[in-house]
């Protein structure tokens, strides 16, 4: 009843290619951004900021970088975890060697650092297509993180390879509290979504999901494949490589390279599975479910029941569940959490008159 | 209707849970960030399943800690650095004086939180694993590696080798082996063995073995060329076997293979069967059910079937064994604690950090817990957050661990040397000035 579009006239081009075209979803982004913005910090305590929102809104980003390359571009890959782990070590690098670098700066660097060394194994897509690609991709995995570890001077000689982020300061503002770590992260991200929202709507999103369609198609109406697909690949991991180098510096602190290993790529792989594969949203909303709910369950288990089941019952519990729910969500909604949202909108939109 | 009383059901059953925890008084809180799934779950089961054994046997032999009763919760890490730092912070603010201590047994968790343990003053311990320069108290007053560090290990081992071989002189010309787990808890070894072999004259042939090592053909077709003439395993979870019976297949002899502590568990040697027979492991705790303390949680605990292992066989291993040793040195932090600033109240991060700066678990205190033989005494000072430095090697005939060495402590002068640059590289770079101890 409230959710219409009745009586919103369009009147120019730029009206009708707004992001959010019915007035309700502007209202409802500002109030959200608002609430993020300004109300959050203020009433979330510090496990909220630092356990859960903070790792949301990175694995978002992260999961956002590979929809770009899988959702939009349709190339599987399965290196997201090493393309983060470069632009954190690229990041710490900048900060460490050359004095008196911004922050920002060295993190849209260490971004870079990713998005060279995405094209350079993006190269293989131009032969190989679908799950030989992910294999190819696997390489990545293994060699960059393998890289990391034999080459002591990415560390800084560090002792056990790890590296320590060092103390964030932009424009005299210490970033070391939750609050301010949060507003940081929340910034970065709501920026690079936005800017990937605008590029999926533009030629640019518009090439790639031609490729994805069907390449050979897209090559025949004038689109060269060797440059759209790598692009994608450039964009996709410069936007793991920023989410990277927040994991280091925003999130944990202090790294090693065996934390960015297969296991973190496939993770944010179910992400995009589970949210929605080519959706912006969907890369947040699967974020959100893939980290939040198995410390949902762990409270749920361990701290409620947990008197009455044995520990190591809950602990293998937690995963059954987990998993089943993965399964019962793909069978439900293939396309993942944020169709359900599309489908919601959609019914809101007709209600209460379906016909 | 229906959903009301669900409702209601629901309400009542929260009130009853917030209730059980709103009477508790005099209660120590300890957060437990335990695994028991994931590739290290087996493992993560036995020690916690140790460690909170030993804390309901002192709650029921004891009543608790001068009638502090010591409460717990478990959180499940999946031995996953996310998922530990979540814990952490889930944990830190629980209980009447928030988390006592943070021990999550793993390197990499521990490294995630290092920072934050200091910021939110909660004491970390590390028995046996984590970051090895911390063990200096003046750049990390939070943390403490007890016991013994990595490199103090290699160096153990490098002296148990030598008395092997009739003296440190001894091994000048020989050939090491380094088999390592390619991370960050492997590369722990590197600086310090290079260290030694240049001190005693012996070359290290270093071999990665990337996670998880469930496969090493080529890493010991390595080692035959190279014929070194020990080959020390640094591994973790199912490399461990795999390298046993990858050696025994390559022809390499158990007897000249020795093992780290995190490899020198009955999980290492069962699976490998008949080829483990004959290798030795060091350790800072022996197996076995022979001590007082075990007999204690057997009669106390289990003789109430209120014991954590589901498995009761697994009572008395190496790594349960491990867990009773971390909550014996909990324990006797909070009686430290509570010595000095109260008895009969739960201390806070800050009066634990004291506690355990200030532990001193002797001959006479280790005959009095029924420890004696079960972990090397330790002392702790406030620029020594290592503390002992002592280990013994085990040898598995087939059936159980032996004892075949006395306590074995390594070459702590090069490496508290090696300890304090690290740690004041790590202090210049942090810009942290290391407190003065002689004002404490």
């Amino acid at each position: 009843m409230f959710y219409r579009e009745a009586g919103q006239f369009k009147a120019s081009y730029q009206a009708d290619s707004r992001i959010f075209p019915i007035r309700q979803d502007q209202i409802g982004f500002v109030a959200l951004m608002a609430f993020l913005f300004l109300v959050v910090p203020f009433i979330a305590n510090q496990y909220w900021l630092q356990a859960v929102l903070i790792p949301v809104l990175i694995f978002g980003l992260a999961a956002l970088g590979l929809n770009i390359l899988t959702g939009y571009a349709g190339q599987l890959s399965l290196g997201s975890a090493a393309f983060m782990a470069v632009g954190a070590f690229g990041t710490y690098n900048f900060m460490l060697r050359i004095d008196g670098m911004p922050f920002l700066v060295a993190i849209l660097l260490g971004g870079l650092c990713a998005a060279a060394v995405g094209i350079l194994f993006g190269l293989p897509s131009l032969r190989i297509k679908g799950f030989y690609l992910a294999v190819a991709t696997l390489a990545a995995q293994f060699f960059i993180v393998w890289v990391l570890v034999k080459f002591g001077w990415f560390s800084n000689y560090s002792s056990s390879g790890v590296i320590t982020a060092q103390r964030v300061n932009i424009l005299g503002i210490d970033f070391r509290s939750p609050e301010m770590k949060y507003l940081l992260t929340l910034t970065v991200v709501t920026v690079l979504a936005l800017l990937a929202k605008n590029m999926v709507r533009s030629s640019t999103g518009r090439k790639w999901m031609a490729v994805r369609d069907m390449d050979v198609a897209a090559e025949v109406i004038g689109i060269r494949l060797m440059r759209t697909k790598l692009q994608a690949f450039a964009i996709s991991s410069f936007y793991c490589g920023v989410a990277g180098a927040l994991y280091a510096y925003m999130y944990l602190g202090t790294v090693e390279p065996e934390g960015f290993n297969l296991d973190l790529s496939f993770k944010i792989l179910f992400m995009i599975i589970i949210g929605g594969v080519g959706s912006i949203m969907g890369s947040f909303i699967g974020a959100a479910f893939i980290v939040l709910l198995p410390v949902l369950l762990n409270v749920a288990f361990h701290g409620s029941i947990g008197a009455f089941v044995p520990a190591d019952l809950a602990s293998n519990m937690e995963l059954i569940i987990f998993g089943s729910l993965i399964i019962f969500f793909l069978i439900v909604e293939p396309h993942g959490l944020a169709r359900l949202w599309q489908l919601a909108k959609e019914k809101l939109r007709l209600w209460p008159f379906p016909h | 209707m229906k959903l009301r009383n669900t409702l209601m059901a629901v309400a009542a059953v929260a009130t009853v849970f917030t209730a059980g925890h709103a009477v508790a008084q005099q209660e120590q809180y300890i957060g437990l960030p335990s695994y028991r799934v994931g590739p290290f779950g087996a493992s993560g089961a036995a020690l916690y399943g140790g460690w909170i054994d030993y804390m309901a046997m002192i709650n029921a032999r004891d009543g608790g800690v001068n009638g502090v009763t010591l409460t717990w919760e478990e959180c499940e890490t999946e031995y996953n650095n996310a998922r530990g730092v979540e814990c952490y912070e889930r944990m830190k603010n629980r209980g009447p004086t928030g988390n006592s201590v943070f021990q999550p047994l793993s390197t990499g968790i521990t490294y995630s939180v290092l920072d934050r343990v200091a910021e939110d003053k909660i004491p970390m311990v590390t028995i046996g694993y984590g970051r090895t320069d911390a063990a200096d108290g003046t750049v990390f007053p939070w943390v403490f590696p007890m016991i013994s560090t990595y490199w103090n290990q290699a160096s153990a081992i490098m002296n148990y080798i030598g008395e092997k071989e009739g003296g440190m002189q001894n091994l000048r010309g020989k050939k090491i082996g380094l088999l390592y787990h390619d991370s960050a808890y492997g590369a722990e070894s590197h600086a310090v063995m290079d260290r030694l072999a240049e001190m005693h004259g012996f070359s290290v042939v270093k071999i990665a073995v990337a996670s998880p090592g469930n496969e090493q053909q080529a890493q010991w077709l390595q080692i035959r060329r190279e014929r070194p003439d020990y080959v020390i395993l640094w591994g973790w979870g199912v490399m461990n076997p795999t390298a046993i019976r990858t050696a025994s297949r390559t022809g390499y002899p158990v007897e000249k293979i020795v093992g780290v502590w995190w490899s020198g568990a009955e999980e290492d040697v069962v699976p490998a069967g008949e080829a483990a027979k004959g290798y030795t492991a060091a350790g800072f705790n022996p197996a076995g059910t022979d001590f007082g303390v075990i007999q204690d949680i057997m009669s106390h605990v289990y003789a109430h079937n209120r014991g954590n292992m589901s498995d009761r066989s697994r009572v008395g291993s190496v790594l349960y064994n491990r867990g009773v040793v971390h909550g014996i040195i909990t324990v006797e932090a909070i009686r430290t604690a509570q010595e000095q600033f109260g008895t009969g109240r739960p201390m806070t991060g800050e009066e634990m950090r004291w506690g355990f700066e200030n532990l001193n678990i002797d001959e006479a205190r280790l005959v009095a817990l029924g420890a004696d033989g079960f972990m090397p005494n330790l002392q702790i000072t406030c620029e020594d957050h290592e503390g002992s430095g002592l280990l013994k090697f085990q040898q598995w005939d087939g059936e159980k661990w032996t004892v075949v060495s006395d306590w074995i402590s390594g070459d702590r002068e090069l490496v508290r040397g090696m300890i304090q640059e690290s740690a004041a590289a790590y202090a210049a770079e942090k810009g942290i000035t290391p407190r003065d101890c002689s004002a404490q």
